[in-house]
């Protein structure tokens, strides 16, 4: 079996895995998404997976800055690359929430919370490329999350308060 | 009657689990793992209606880490017993399929990709059968027989929780008042493209046999429906825990082959096995929307709707699951919304076909009733030249008027006061400058032209079923509320302990809501049609009122030396009305170490009230190309006392999804008839609402204060999208200036009616 070695940093943590052609326990197989990666091998469930196809959003998480869909990266493609996701964005240490995560808790940005993770990731990249966004840009930018309890009138009050503070 | 101001209600208090969801800790089914866990998957049918002549499921069984492929020749004998569907008749697999994607055999393994290997390695022969789509065609005298269980196609009627459902609706004499009508408009109407819930989680359960009993955690929003409806099925004792639900809409309650197959393979296997649906199942097995069409004929006199004589049909697609129960909720709710109108007949059925499965959701007979009745009697509507939203003042039923709900026994409507709330919504929307008459475009700019509608509705089903609750007072000053509702994004946990801090006079934060399990709390049906405001909130409220008074007794008692009525408790500190700075904690009133205080609640359903909702639409069709837009929406409610304007903000603009007011213009299920399949089976296919596509939304929230309960709140998220489709209706056919109904309004349909396809 082919194998190689892909080094991931995960919400700040150094990770080291061997992966392979073959399916055994223990090695990333080449088809393994990014997501399955994080959800069942790292127990970082906070991004969910609906669809596994690209198309709703709720995997989203930043590799190197840039939001993604998880279901559709794979895990062996990522190697060197540095992963935020949504349980690291508070600070480990304070707990302090990120100005994203507070303002959808104020803004009251969610219902069932099942989509959240993946908006406010999709949020945060495109406020980490573009602090300041108009609302049609945050449209634009969250048309590939899909929120079927319709919170997205909140989300967009939420996203577009933190985009009118003067820095994030 | 004025208004209260109360500490909590009405007040927006941040979610319970707020923190949770933003930072991705609060737990949904599929994060969550059991220990000797197995993942199950079906091998479901690429025809609509087959035999199946061969099965060899040899090769799948011997495949390393598979633990049970059933099918209909090796069901465990306690499985074979098991009915599904409603009444239930139907075996839970036999040697025929009856739609694309029905169960051929369910298969448990150590992991998804084996449990799909081993789907792949059943070898199935079919001998295809013809099958039947349509309602019209299945009730046909020579129609093909789908289940020998159901002759004719017809689901036989049933009864629930003790209740007879309402299918046929008799009153007053309809031929008479027909016959003396101004107008009288006959026609049929038809709401039938199955369009998909789709909650964004999908659906799933988790379940294993304990002791001779189901326990399930199960993605549902009413964990007591869920054990009741499986238990109905099974004739098995279940319990059922939640953990957050990524939304139901109604949709995810009961689940019930998804439940069926799952149990089945843990009584197989004696492990607990986890059925967790992809998307594209979702889309096309899980319960869609029902369908219906409606023959009818109604009269209109003075303005007024005097007569509806009609059959309505339900399509439930291959398995029936509530269809009755919409029906009767649905026949209810036409004589809400055309209050005035004595005169009835009108008979209905659940029919199967050889289509996707149908299941509740959202707007639960209502919505379907609104899309085909409402069209209808708007066309006699615009005869008479009457503007709708009179027509709608006019018509909508008031205190005195009364219907036959579900249970088919009478309820005279009390504080039924909407007309202000109706009339101000019309002002807000600016109906009189948009509405320049029937059939008239609000303007026109070029190609495109604007048209306004409006629909409305009405549900009794706040009152829905008896339900109980305990507040449990700790001497710490900490309460506990027994209440088994999930959180299923209406923020109802949430809201009810603002309702128990509002009686004790403590923080929210000093109330803990016990996690959602049927084993840790009374019953109560959970939250749907809107119910858990007004039925769950009384019984909260009087389990709190209930546990105040024994503390304030105790502290009477054993302190103060008075009637308990003269004392108070604010804080977690109890004090004579005359003398507050002289207070006690809440420990000086429980007289012995480590006992608590639990107050009992109870509601007793009673349908003798509605709630109500507006729909202003106003839509842009291009002449062109058809395409329709939304340009504005405003909805108007009474909704008694508000008791978290930002959850009750939330679920009216919920109305988009759910397959609910979106059913008017974007959202179906496309059937191929030439194989029967649905060709809607993923998130792009399927046409749904995206960030960027959301019009301006506008809102009237009125706060009326009738007396029903202490806090006076009546629910109304259930019912938020449901007059859309029709409001759409009516402004597309304002816009092109000739009646138009079609669901969903889709270009290929408006070029049709402009005479251009
Ligand atoms: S789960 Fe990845 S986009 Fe839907
Ligand atoms: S809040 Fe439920 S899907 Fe967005």
């Amino acid at each position: 079996m082919e194998t190689k070695f892909i080094a991931l940093t995960v919400n700040g943590k150094k990770y080291e895995f061997l992966s392979g052609s073959d399916s055994i326990v223990g090695i990333v197989p080449w088809n393994e998404t990014l997501s399955d990666t994080l959800r069942q091998r790292l127990d970082l469930t906070g991004s969910k997976e609906a669809c596994g196809e690209g198309a709703c959003g709720c995997c989203t998480v930043l590799v190197d800055n840039r939001a993604v869909s998880s279901c559709m990266t794979l895990t062996s493609d990522c190697n060197g690359k540095e992963i935020i996701t949504i349980e690291g964005l508070e600070d480990p240490v304070t707990g302090e929430l990120d100005p994203l995560q507070q303002a959808f808790i104020d803004y009251y940005a969610f219902q069932c919370g099942f989509c959240t993770p993946g908006i406010i990731m999709a949020a945060k990249g495109l406020l980490i490329k573009n602090p300041h966004p108009t609302e049609e840009e945050v449209k634009d930018a969250l048309s590939g999350n899909q929120c079927r309890c319709i919170s997205q009138y909140h989300v967009i009050d939420a996203v577009m308060h933190v985009s009118k503070q003067i820095s994030i | 009657m004025e208004k209260k101001p109360y500490r909590h209600i009405g007040v927006n208090r941040p979610r319970i689990d707020a923190r949770e969801i933003v930072t991705g800790k609060a737990i949904f089914l599929d994060d969550f793992k059991m220990k000797e866990m197995l993942q199950a998957k079906v091998l479901r049918s690429p025809y609509p209606h087959a035999k199946i002549t061969r099965i060899d499921i040899s090769k799948a069984e011997v495949l390393p880490g598979i633990h049970a492929v059933l099918t209909h020749k090796n069901l465990p004998k306690d499985v074979q017993k098991w009915r599904l569907g409603n009444p239930p008749l139907i075996p839970v697999l036999t040697d025929t399929v009856h739609y694309v994607g029905d169960a051929v055999a369910l298969v448990a393994a150590d992991s998804v990709e084996i449990a799909l290997e081993a789907c792949d390695l059943i070898e199935v022969e079919y001998e295809q059968l013809e099958p039947v789509y349509y309602t019209q065609d299945a009730v046909k005298p020579d129609a093909v027989q789908i289940y020998p269980e159901l002759p004719g196609n017809i689901v036989p009627e049933i009864e629930m929780v003790g209740e007879k459902m309402l299918t046929h609706l008799v009153r007053g004499d309809v031929d008479k008042a027909l016959e003396e009508a101004d107008y009288v408009e006959e026609g049929v109407y038809e709401y039938k493209k199955f369009a998909s819930p789709m909650a964004t989680e999908p659906p799933g359960v988790i379940m294993w046999m304990d002791k001779g009993i189901v326990k399930a955690y199960a993605t549902t929003q009413a964990p007591e429906v869920y054990n009741m409806t499986l238990n109905m099925r099974t004739g098995m004792k279940v319990e059922t825990k939640t953990f957050n639900v990524g939304g139901s809409f109604g949709n995810k309650s009961i689940m019930q082959t998804t439940s069926a197959y799952a149990l089945a393979l843990a009584v197989a296997t004696g492990r607990p096995v986890k059925m967790y649906l992809t998307k594209s199942e979702q889309l096309l097995i899980h319960d869609m929307r029902i369908g219906c069409y409606m023959d009818c004929k109604i009269g209109l006199k003075d303005g007024i709707v005097t007569a509806v004589k009609g059959k309505w049909y339900l399509d439930a697609g291959a398995l029936n699951d509530l269809g009755h129960v919409q029906i009767a909720v649905g026949m209810g709710e036409m004589q809400v919304a055309l209050g005035k109108c004595k005169n009835w007949d009108m008979d209905a059925k659940v029919v199967v076909t050889n289509h996707v499965q149908t299941g509740s959701v959202r707007g639960f007979g209502g919505q379907e009733v609104k899309s085909t009745l409402m069209p209808l009697v708007m066309r006699a509507v615009a005869k008479a030249n009457i503007d709708p939203v009179e027509f709608c003042i006019n018509n909508f039923s008031e205190t005195g008027d009364g219907w036959y709900w579900r249970d088919s026994q009478w309820y005279t409507a009390r504080e039924q006061e909407y007309k202000h709330c109706m009339r101000s919504s019309a002002e807000k929307f600016g109906w009189s400058e948009s509405w320049k008459g029937w059939n008239k475009p609000t303007r026109v700019e070029g190609n495109k032209v604007y048209g306004v509608g409006v629909s409305m509705h009405g549900n009794a089903d706040v009152g829905e079923d008896n339900c109980e609750a305990y507040v449990r007072l700790e001497s710490s000053g900490y309460v506990y509320l027994h209440n088994s509702i999930p959180e299923a994004g209406t923020g109802q946990r949430s809201n009810l302990r603002k309702y128990v801090a509002e009686v004790l006079d403590i923080e929210v934060e000093h109330v803990i809501v016990v996690e959602p399990s049927t084993e840790n709390s009374p019953w109560d049906l959970g939250p749907a049609g809107s119910r858990s405001t007004l039925t769950t909130g009384h019984a909260v409220t009087v389990a709190a009122e209930d546990a105040r008074k024994q503390l304030l007794e105790g502290a009477a008692k054993n302190i103060f030396h008075c009637p308990f009525e003269e004392l108070e408790t604010t804080d977690g500190m109890i004090y004579h009305r005359d003398n507050p700075e002289n207070k006690v904690p809440w420990i000086a009133a429980f007289e012995h170490f480590g006992l608590t205080i639990t107050g009992v609640g109870t509601y007793y359903s009673d349908y003798s009230k509605s709630n109500f909702g507006i729909y202003f639409s106003e839509v842009e069709v291009d002449l062109e190309t058809g395409i329709t837009k939304l340009v504005r929406v405003l909805v108007g409610s009474d909704v008694g006392q508000i008791i978290d304007p930002a959850t009750l903000e939330m679920q009216v603009h919920g109305g988009f999804g759910a397959a609910a007011a979106d059913s008017g213009l974007l959202e179906e299920s496309v059937l191929d008839e030439y194989t029967g399949r649905l060709l809607t089976g993923n998130l792009i296919d399927y046409k749904w609402r995206t960030f960027d596509e959301f019009p301006p939304f506008d809102m009237v929230i009125e706060e009326g204060q009738p007396e029903i309960s202490r806090f006076k709140a009546i629910g109304f998220g259930e019912i938020s999208g449901a007059p859309g489709p029709a409001s759409m209706m009516m402004a597309i056919s304002n816009a092109i200036g000739k009646e138009f109904c079609e669901y969903p309004a889709h270009p290929r349909a408006i070029l049709k009616a402009l005479g251009k396809a």
